[in-house]
């Protein structure tokens, strides 16, 4: 079982590598699918592992977008002056201000959203269950709203940064590595972090707050922890993808709260809530799904779309895992004991 | 700053303004306690969190505008557009409420989002994008030498509002039926029990909160506009109001949107249109955060 294991992680890896080489039609795509299976993950820390259905977590990706964009420009230029349209200026970048700002932009989008992320969920995590869902979109939509407000950060027009400096087939690689690179580092992570005390501590508030609190766990410091590390993954994303989309603007591309903030709920209940594997295969499938009906749907894809989010809602929301593990046991070293179960309806007859 | 200060001081200048924002607040809030009083109940009868509470409004309202295309008084819109989305509820209800009754919370508040986002859609595709209204062609009413200006059709979307309201009440009240209702919504075993089918009072209740805000929408086509993506503010609104004035009470969730519909408007005065949905959101912020504080003082959540 252990070396079938270690197999199916290193062809998972390898292809990870070679994937944008032998499929180089679909770099943007596979960026992309990378980009959702972050979400996921981190969508399934705190609602799959610990049992809080935030709605919200859009807000970090749209505001790792902005950080991001901001720390980048305000490195060598005035943001102000920047994003102001009608300056008519042009400014530039050199190469290495370009990578500078890129990787330094990243990371302070990360840190700057795990903060975010304690002080909302400071004030938001004594709600439970709907309401923590609604509060939680309702800061997505709020922050959205405010930010197209702002003039400062290019208000409802919102922001073009510089374009990747060498060949852009290049800068496509280079996008796709930045998000299959935080990916398995993610999924490295969450791997390791779930057989900890702490992935412990955690499934133990999603299945009974109050009683552990009376074990002895301090539930808001574990809720707080598991949000900021969440958090600082898809700030990072949401960094990431400011950069590869080059111009992005509030509403639709950063704080898009239907699109995205809806997709990664829905591709962690597809692949099955609480489990390791589900977000991922969850995000490829769902991913297929949205790249098939945008093409050949056009115009219904939204139905399509919220029909799929009911569907799985109402008839299948164990899930590709729950339902697997249902069906095959065994896969999860889960023994299942038929033949007691026999003998004891003989002894009962 | 230097606009939202004068604006500011505009109130402090012309006390007359606030008024104005007052009368104009209230007509707007009648129609939102109107959708929100339909979601305190199924809430409070199914315990479910309907998200997709605003398009059955917009819906509605596109019931009533397609209709007066074709020549008919809008004024008759409203009943019509209570009966076709009493069917559209019925319909939503037997395809998915029903099977998401028992479960918990977040299943059907999820559900109910992607029926939001479904029927945002599918009037998108059917009627586009642009925003749209009926106009009536009734006077309008000046007072204080014309700074306060009331719109007869304005009176006339909150008189239908008040009308409806006071029906379903007594419905409420003194139908079987309705005394049926408020049984299951104590206790649904008990009710069981005693012989009530508690599903048809489900499927009938849900269609009846449909079929209430399709016609508080055929009034806001009226009053104000529509747009098929305009949904999910409403649904927010409704979820203000009912959170800030607690399931069952009525008087609370008439206050609560009215307070509501006054707040926005000052809002959107003191910091310019642009903030209006940011300011519904807010508001939404605001009173769980102030509920929450009201729980953690005897160390309870919100839940």
């Amino acid at each position: 079982m252990k070396g079938r294991k270690l197999i199916l992680y290193t062809a998972a890896l390898l292809f990870t590598l070679v994937a944008p080489f032998i499929m180089p039609d679909f770099k943007t795509q596979l960026a992309t699918l990378w980009l959702m299976i972050i979400v996921a993950l981190t969508w399934d820390m705190t609602g799959g592992q610990m049992g809080y259905n935030s709605l919200g977590n859009i807000f970090f990706y749209g505001t790792g977008m902005y950080v991001a964009a901001v720390i980048c420009i305000a490195l060598t230029h005035d943001v102000g002056a920047y994003t102001n349209a009608f300056s008519g200026q042009i400014y530039t970048f050199t190469n290495a201000e370009y990578f500078t700002g890129v990787m330094v932009g990243i990371l302070g989008a990360g840190i700057f959203c795990s903060v975010c992320a304690l002080v909302i969920g400071y004030l938001t995590f004594g709600l439970r269950g709907p309401y923590f869902a609604i509060g939680t979109l309702g800061v997505a939509i709020a922050a959205g709203e405010l930010v197209s407000n702002w003039d400062w950060v290019g208000g409802g027009q919102g922001i073009s940064l510089p374009v990747y400096p060498y060949d852009l087939e290049q800068g496509k690689v280079f996008f796709y590595a930045l998000f299959a690179g935080t990916g398995v580092l993610l999924f490295i992570f969450l791997r390791w972090l779930y057989t900890t005390r702490f992935g412990a501590a955690i499934n133990a508030i999603r299945d009974d707050e109050e009683k552990a609190e009376a074990m002895g766990i301090h539930t808001l410091r574990y809720k707080l922890t598991t949000w900021s590390i969440a958090a600082f993954f898809v700030g990072v994303a949401g960094g990431i993808s400011a950069f590869q989309l080059i111009h992005f603007e509030p509403l639709e591309t950063a704080y898009q709260t239907i699109n995205l903030g809806i997709f990664m709920v829905v591709c962690v209940l597809l692949g099955g809530k609480g489990t390791l594997w589900g977000p991922v295969i969850g995000a490829i499938i769902f991913h297929l799904f949205k790249e098939v009906t945008w093409n050949y749907l056009l115009g219904w894809q939204w139905v399509a779309l919220g029909a799929l989010i009911v569907i799985t809602v109402v008839y299948f929301r164990d899930g590709i895992m729950g339902w697997l593990m249902s069906v095959k046991p065994e896969w999860f070293g889960i023994r299942v004991e038929k033949k007691a179960e026999d003998a004891m309806q003989e002894a009962g007859t | 700053m230097d606009q939202i200060l004068f604006n500011l001081s505009l109130l402090g200048e012309y006390p007359i303004v606030n008024l104005k924002i007052i009368i104009d607040g209230i007509m707007i809030g009648a129609l939102f306690a109107l959708a929100a009083y339909g979601l305190a109940l199924v809430w409070g009868v199914m315990n479910v969190k309907n998200l997709a509470q605003g398009d059955f409004v917009i819906a509605g309202g596109y019931v009533s505008w397609w209709l007066a295309k074709y020549g008919v008084h809008p004024l008759l819109g409203v009943p019509v557009a209570f009966i076709v989305m009493w069917g559209v509820g019925w319909v939503v209800y037997k395809l998915v409420i029903t099977r998401v009754v028992e479960k918990d919370l977040f299943t059907s508040l999820l559900a109910t989002f992607g029926i939001a986002i479904m029927m945002a859609q599918i009037l998108n595709l059917l009627f586009g994008s642009d925003t749209q209204s009926i106009k009536l062609d009734y006077d309008t009413l000046y007072f204080f030498d014309g700074f306060i200006d009331v719109p007869i059709a304005k009176l006339i979307g909150v008189l239908l509002a008040a009308t409806l309201a006071t029906c379903v009440i007594i419905f409420m009240k003194s139908s079987r039926m309705g005394q049926a209702i408020r049984a299951t919504s104590q206790d649904a075993r008990a009710a069981r029990v005693l012989g009530i089918d508690t599903e048809k009072v489900y499927a009938f209740t849900f269609s009846l909160n449909s079929a209430i805000c399709g016609a508080a929408g055929a009034i806001v086509v009226m009053v104000w506009v529509i747009q098929p993506f305009y949904g999910i503010t409403h649904s927010i609104r409704a979820f203000v109001i009912v959170t800030a004035a607690g399931l069952g009470n009525l008087p609370g969730v008439i206050a609560a949107g009215l307070g509501i519909g006054a707040l926005e408007q000052y809002g959107s005065h003191i910091f310019g249109i642009g903030y209006q949905q940011a300011i519904a959101v807010m508001l939404l912020l605001a009173v769980l955060l102030f509920r929450l504080v009201q729980q953690k003082r005897d160390r309870k959540s919100l839940q």
